[in-house]
This record gives structure tokens, C-alpha cells and sequence, in this order.
């Protein structure tokens, strides 16, 4: 079976996923997947374990390559092309437990030569963090590593943002302050693309609904955003 | 081209193990041991000591830095570090040379540590020219971090990583570790020339390095 994507006629697209699958050995993580990402808009991929969701958002980083299929981004390009401007956040922090939040991110942020990125300060306090917090990262709360985390996707202002699982381990007013942060990103005409369990939590920002079930496409359904 | 993010690596490297103290330390150790065990199994004096204590040396290091090569990417891979780096422009052929260079600042820093227990319990005098130690240990230990940092990569997605990387690393040291062993007991003995073994060890050096470098693009971005 083959997922279409609503109709994007005559606009920009930001992501193009072609007849994307990918195997792992004999099991199929993704079949026939095929999607459009247009800019500005929010994308909320739903689905059990196991459904897909990691793994298309880590073909869509680049950080996998579909066994069938093809990936553009912002064009004609390869992801692994575009790699300054999409940022990919996971369930894990993916920082360093030994360094402090502030140097965490200035480490991230020479990584990125010729970009124009925020300041690490700035990345922090956007997410809610004490920039001067002198601790390492490894004590700080699981909330407060998912906000450096953030912090960290965030610095280099990209314009295609994927977020695994972002409200994880977040009190409910954390999570909301995320949203509201979100949409903010959203409405400078950036993507973001954010799987999540906790649908009511994503709906103010989600202009589309995905929900994959065993690797397909079982629906794509726009949402109802708060403007 | 190699830009500041070389540096960049390099003093989050430094950074991260002047607080955790993991690589050191556990490489201290465990060179310390077989140190004196050899000492205490092969009771070297006078001559026979000079002739063994190159191969011992080259030994208890290759031993201990096995530790830390694995050390070096386990946190990387740990919270998906490694991920977040492969999203960066930066290419990574500066992560891994940066790598090389932290592991060998720090087999070089154990080395340090060792050398006076090591001329102790050995009992050494040297009968060559003390100098060229100084330059066949620095091209020795970075032989051993050239490759074991490169080996260790490739093997860091394996469940094995511990038992892999010296059973791809030893055998594939054995040339560099022969002229290491061969030039640190002419240095020792003063009996021959080591400038063979110094060459052997510069080109082994030059290779590996190369080929590592042009290679690792392709380890860090592999599935």
C-alpha cells in the first residue's frame, strides 16, 4: 500500500518522501512511505512502538538512508547535503553529561562555521535555562536535560526541525511552554516535524496529523492549530 | 582542510577527561600492574632487563590504551553524542584526528607516570643514546592511537566493541610494534642502530594516519 500526501501543488516544498522503505535485516520499519513537508507548517507523526516514526525521522536527518525510495530536502538535495540547516533532536539529550549546559552548547555551536547561530546564552534562555546554571549536564533533571536538549536544536536556527518524542519526561507546563515556543519557530516559516504520544499536547501547533501503523501511512489528516 | 573544529573536539575532549579522569586512571593502573608482574615473573637484572624492558614497555601500553580507545567512543555513542555530531557541518576527519591526539596526550602522560617505576623495578641503565627514546615512544604511541582510534570507531556499533577492537587492532599493530620493541632495547642494550626501526616506525605512522583520515567519513557516517 502507498501513503499519498495531501496535495502541495504549487507550493514550496521543504521535505519530499518518495516510496520511502527501510528494512532492518527481514523487518520493515517503513513501507511505501511517501509525504511532502511543506515550510511553515507543523507535522505530528502518531503511532504505537514500533510503528516508524523514530525511523522516518531519522531518514529525514539523514542520519539513515531508505533501503527504497528517495529523500529530498529543500530542492533536489540529499539530507546528509543540508545537514546545517535541519537539526534532529532524540529522546536521548545527546550531550554531554560531563560538561555544563552553557559549554554543551558552545561546543555544538563551532560546529557550525559560517552559520549564523544564537548565542548559547540565548539558545538557553529560550528553553527556560539559567545560562550561569555551573553544573553538569549529568545532574541535571530529566526536564531540564530535555530543554538543553532544545536548546541545542535550536541554536542553529534550522529551517527543517525534527523532534523525537520532545514532551517526554516534561510536566505538563513545561510541555506547554515548548508548544508555545514552537509555534513561535513555526510562524517564522520553519518546519517542524515532532512524533509524540501525547496528541493534545502537540494540537495547538499541529497543521498536520500523520499516523503510521506498522511503517504505513494509516492516515494524514490536517489539524485544527491555534493561530 | 583541517579548520577549528579540530580544536573545538580537542578541548571538549581534554575538558571532559580532566573531570571524569576515566581514561587515565584506568590506564595507569592497569599499565602499573603489568608492569610489576612481568618484574615479578621474569626477576630482570643487569642485561636481561634491558633486553626485555622494550617489549614489556610497548606491551603494558598497548594493553592499557586498549581501555581507553574503547572509553573514547563509548561517550561518544552514550546519549547519542555521536548523532548530534554527524548533524554538524564539521567534517569528521577532525573528530577523529582530534581523538588521536587526546588519546595520545593521554598514553603519553601515562607513560610519564610509568617511566620511574618502570626504570625502579627494572633496575635500567641505558648504553644507547637516552634521546632517541624520546623520539621512538612518541612515534610508537602514536602508531597505537592512530589505529586504535580508527579500529575503535568501526567497531563501537558492536555489541563485542571490547573484545573487537584488539582482535582487529593487535594484528594489524604487529609491524609498529616490532620496531617499537627492537629500537627501544637497541636504544637500551646500545648494541645496534635503531635508525631502521625509527624509519620503519615514521612510514607506518604517515600510512596509517592517511589512510585513516580519508577513510573515516565513511565510519562515521556508516549505519
Amino acid at each position: 500500500m502507498t501513503a499519498q500526501a495531501p496535495a502541495t501543488a504549487g507550493k514550496a516544498v521543504c521535505a519530499r518522501v518518495e516510496q520511502v522503505s527501510k528494512l532492518f535485516g527481514s523487518f520493515a520499519a517503513l513501507r511505501q512511505i511517501s509525504v511532502d513537508l511543506t515550510p511553515g507548517r507543523c507535522y505530528v507523526l502518531l503511532g504505537e512502538n514500533g510503528a516508524g516514526k523514530s525511523t522516518l525521522l531519522r531518514i529525514l536527518a539523514g542520519l539513515l538512508r531508505p533501503t527504497h525510495g528517495s529523500v529530498k530536502v529543500f530542492g533536489d538535495f540529499e539530507p546528509q547535503q543540508m545537514r546545517e540547516r535541519i537539526a534532529y533532536m532524540s529522546h536521548a539529550p545527546m550531550l554531554y553529561d560531563e560538561l555544563t549546559g552553557q559549554e554543551n552548547l558552545r561546543y555544538f555551536a563551532s560546529l557550525y562555521p559560517g552559520r549564523h547561530c544564537l548565542s548559547p546564552e540565548e539558545a538557553l534562555k529560550q528553553v527556560g535555562l539559567d545560562p550561569d546554571l555551573n553544573r553538569p549536564l549529568g545532574q541535571y533533571s530529566q526536564g531540564m536535560r530535555q530543554r538543553a536538549s532544545l536548546a541545542r536544536v535550536l541554536m542553529p536556527v534550522p529551517e527543517l526541525l525534527l523532534l523525537d518524542e520532545p514532551f517526554s519526561n516534561m510536566d505538563i507546563e513545561s510541555a506547554r511552554q515548548m508548544v508555545s515556543m514552537l509555534a513561535g519557530f513555526r510562524r517564522a516559516d520553519r518546519t517542524i516535524v515532532l512524533t509524540t504520544h501525547q496528541r493534545e499536547l502537540a494540537a495547538p501547533i499541529a497543521d498536520w496529523v500523520l499516523t503510521l501503523h506498522a511503517g504505513r501511512v494509516a492516515s494524514f489528516e490536517p489539524g485544527s492549530p491555534m493561530q | 582542510m583541517i579548520t577549528s573544529a579540530l580544536w573545538t573536539h580537542l578541548i571538549k575532549d581534554l575538558r571532559i577527561e580532566w573531570r571524569s579522569k576515566e581514561a587515565i586512571n584506568s590506564m595507569l593502573f592497569f599499565a602499573l600492574l603489568v608492569v610489576v608482574l612481568f618484574s615479578l615473573a621474569f626477576d630482570p637484572r643487569g642485561a636481561f632487563a634491558r633486553e626485555i624492558a622494550g617489549g614489556v614497555l610497548s606491551v603494558a601500553t598497548m594493553f592499557a590504551s586498549v581501555s581507553a580507545l574503547n572509553q573514547a567512543w563509548a561517550r561518544e555513542i552514550r546519549h547519542q553524542v555521536l548523532d548530534a555530531q554527524r548533524m554538524t557541518p564539521a567534517p569528521g576527519a577532525e573528530l577523529y584526528l582530534a581523538k588521536v591526539l587526546a588519546n595520545f596526550l593521554f598514553v603519553t602522560i601515562v607513560q610519564v607516570l610509568l617511566a620511574p617505576v618502570f626504570l625502579v623495578m627494572y633496575n635500567l641503565s641505558v648504553q644507547g643514546q637516552a634521546w632517541e627514546l624520546a623520539v621512538v615512544l612518541p612515534l610508537g604511541t602514536w602508531a597505537l592511537v592512530a589505529n586504535g582510534t580508527f579500529f575503535a570507531a568501526l567497531s563501537i556499533r558492536s555489541r563485542n566493541r571490547e573484545l573487537l577492537l584488539p582482535l582487529i587492532l593487535f594484528p594489524i599493530f604487529v609491524p609498529a610494534l616490532l620496531a617499537m620493541v627492537q629500537a627501544t632495547t637497541a636504544i637500551l642494550t646500545g648494541e645496534s642502530d635503531p635508525t631502521l626501526w625509527i624509519k620503519l616506525l615514521v612510514g607506518y605512522d604517515i600510512i596509517f594516519t592517511t589512510v585513516s583520515l580519508l577513510l573515516f567519513d565513511v565510519i562515521l557516517h556508516a549505519e
